[in-house]
């Protein structure tokens, strides 16, 4: 393999990491706990916004930027011929 | 059939299980031992992951934490699961393609140096350590609460079990029982919330039911911040708090679960990368699934709680009432003498003119916030099978933490030490033989501290995570996504990041030498791992730049750990 090639699938790996920690980041740290009390006097069903986010919502985008990673990383993979048996 | 013989007959059956687990699944070679012959497949160690990592603590008193304190508990439930975000993305499948046994094996070679090796070695042992020594003293309240039998009893018997299947097993074994652990934890701890969820709200799914309606048609979030506000507490899901010390402590606990030796060996034991990166998802869904429904829990007991005692007559209270008062965690005193219970936050000034008006001289009724999940069942009035059963699930939680610690601690001395160290022609029985006797000699001694735990032991529990966060995090990512970083830059990192984070837990939670006005920028004990980390790694990069790169086969080494290809499987040492 082509040490351009390699350096591209990095680049790519590097550019998923940042949206998704950046998501991680604005969801938990942000909704969670900075703009929770601003999101607080938005109700979602019986939930204070910024409540569910904190103890709800944040956990469960967690579970899901991890599969989103897991498939886009999978399929980085297979375009790079790097994926294993 | 009594309550006592449902508790006998579900313990009894569930140790049953482990045990024979563990004779099937005993460990061959020092692979099987420490990494289970890097051959599990990616569900069944996440669930293994997900038992492993939640404790006597995550089971049985997390719930109440949130309970008693509302909103800022969050920073439990997204410190604890956010971690694994950056377990998948940042660390698990590079150190899988590493393929190495232990963290002090990744950084001793990708640090090319015996001394950041046993720096880590040092680290492994302290965190895992101070952390099993929680867990065995959890195990000894579990057995002496439930069997009724003495505490120092009950951890005698956990340190039997434990020993059984950990020192026959290895990993192999205690992943296997961790599976079987799991199932039973997770069970016990969805039934009695999907009941409470039902009788609360008519919604079965724990999740829903807390932001569902009472039969009266208010929402059951603001009927609790009502009963707060009337008793003079903050209202429960009020975010007005201390947002700064939140924000650094919920980040201490999700950096400090991405270091975490016990966590990151079990990526390890998978076959592939891919494997990695979807197990660390399986073992956040397992996690997920408990860390909803605490807070379910938290508000519905919380709510069934003062609603059944608040003004109520001493004499009628119901029969758990005086149950759990003889253990301590309930205990009334009629301050004003008039045989009702009034409890209210006598501290809050606010409050004075109301309580002098109704009579009342103080609060009166004291709660430990553990009973939030052991009294749970009672106070609903479930059945005595489901009680049985928040037993076995505790002492299940409790038991496959405490294994994969003392896996670590024995791996460390065996591999880490011995092996790579001290010894290195040891054959590989004699290894297997060194960590069977570490485990050994770590469970009793952690056992023995478990019956009398040195207050700073204790102390320092809730603090191994900021250590964590202060020492290995940083000095793994940046040996993955740096090549430039060197042994200089990591070892001065790791022992500036520690000393700084041990240095302010010593001086304000351990010698409580300071008070909490005193606090950095306000931040706790708790939290400053965060900035630890950041002492780390800005020391690491400034360090590395000012001394030479690192070799070019080590530099190649991080440039073939970044590519899935060719993982195979876990090297032979």
């Amino acid at each position: 393999m082509e040490e351009s090639s390699l350096d591209l699938y990095w680049k790519k790996n590097l550019s998923y990491l940042t949206i998704l920690l950046s998501i991680w980041f604005i969801v938990s740290f942000g909704c969670g706990i900075i703009f929770a009390e601003s999101l607080n006097t938005i109700k979602l069903g019986g939930f204070k916004l910024g409540f569910w986010f904190a103890q709800q919502g944040s956990i469960y985008v967690f579970v899901l930027l991890i599969f989103v990673y897991v498939y886009l990383m999978n399929r980085l993979d297979k375009k790079f011929k790097l994926n294993e048996d | 059939m009594t309550e006592s013989l449902w508790t006998y007959l579900m313990v009894g059956v569930t140790f049953a299980i482990y045990i024979g687990i563990a004779i099937w699944s005993r460990a061959g070679s020092t692979k099987d031992f420490y990494v289970a012959g890097g051959g599990v497949s990616p569900l069944a160690n996440g669930m293994a992951t997900a038992a492993d990592w939640m404790s006597a603590a995550s089971f049985l008193s997390m719930a109440g934490l949130i309970s008693f304190s509302g909103y800022i508990g969050s920073q439990y439930l997204m410190g604890w699961t956010g971690g694994y975000v950056l377990l998948a993305l940042l660390l698990a499948p590079y150190l899988r393609k590493f393929g190495k046994f232990t963290v002090p094996d990744f950084i001793g070679e990708r640090y090319y140096s015996q001394t950041a090796r046993i720096v880590a070695v040092v680290c492994a042992l302290f965190v895992s350590f101070t952390y099993v020594v929680g867990q065995m003293k959890g195990v000894g309240v579990a057995f002496a609460r439930f069997l009724e039998v003495k505490f120092e009893v009950g951890i005698g018997i956990g340190i039997v079990i434990v020993l059984f299947y950990t020192v026959l097993g290895g990993m192999k074994g205690i992943t296997y029982t961790q599976v079987a652990q799991y199932c039973v934890l997770i069970f016990a701890y969805l039934v009695p919330a999907i009941f409470l969820s039902l009788y609360a709200t008519g919604n079965p799914i724990p999740q829903l039911g807390l932001g569902g309606k009472l039969t009266d048609g208010t929402w059951l979030l603001e009927r609790l911040d009502q009963i707060h506000t009337d008793l003079g507490f903050k209202a429960y899901t009020s975010a007005d708090v201390n947002r700064v010390d939140m924000f650094f402590v919920t980040a201490a606990l999700m950096l400090g679960t991405a270091g975490l030796p016990h966590v990151i060996v079990r990526f390890f034991t998978v076959p592939r990368v891919k494997d990695a990166r979807v197990s660390a998802g399986y073992a956040l869904v397992f996690i997920a699934l408990l860390y909803t429904t605490a807070p379910a829990i938290s508000v519905f007991a919380k709510t069934n709680l003062i609603t059944s005692l608040q003004g109520k007559e001493y004499e009628n209270v119901p029969g758990w009432f005086s149950k759990w008062e003889h253990t301590g965690l309930l205990s009334f005193d009629d301050k004003n003498g008039d045989g009702k219970i009034q409890y209210y936050n006598d501290q809050n000034p606010d409050m004075s003119a109301k309580a002098e008006s109704n009579g009342w001289s103080g609060n009166e009724l004291t709660i430990d916030q553990d009973i939030i999940v052991l009294a749970n069942p009672e106070i609903s009035q479930l059945p005595a099978w489901v009680i049985a059963l928040v037993v076995a699930g505790g002492l299940a939680a409790a038991l496959s933490t405490a294994a994969g610690l003392l896996l670590v601690i024995s791996t460390s001395v065996s591999h880490d030490l011995l092996k790579k160290w001290l010894k290195p022609e040891i054959s590989e029985k004699n290894e297997l033989w060194a960590a069977r006797i570490a485990i050994m000699v770590a469970v009793i001694v952690g056992g023995i501290a478990g019956m009398n735990p040195p207050g700073f032991v204790a102390e320092v529990v809730a603090f191994a995570f900021g250590l964590a966060a202060a020492s290995f995090f940083p000095a793994i990512v940046l040996g993955i996504f740096s090549k430039r970083v060197n042994k200089e830059g990591a070892i001065a990192g790791m022992i500036c990041g520690i000393i700084f984070t041990a240095s302010y837990i010593l001086y304000f939670a351990v010698f409580k030498s300071g008070s909490p006005e005193n606090y950095w920028f306000g931040i706790s004990p708790k939290g400053i791992g965060t900035l630890g980390m950041v002492v780390n790694l800005v020391v690491t990069l400034i360090v590395s730049r000012l001394t030479p790169a690192p070799p070019q086969d080590v530099q190649e080494m991080v440039g073939l750990i970044r590519y899935p290809k060719g993982a195979g499987k876990a090297q032979e040492h």
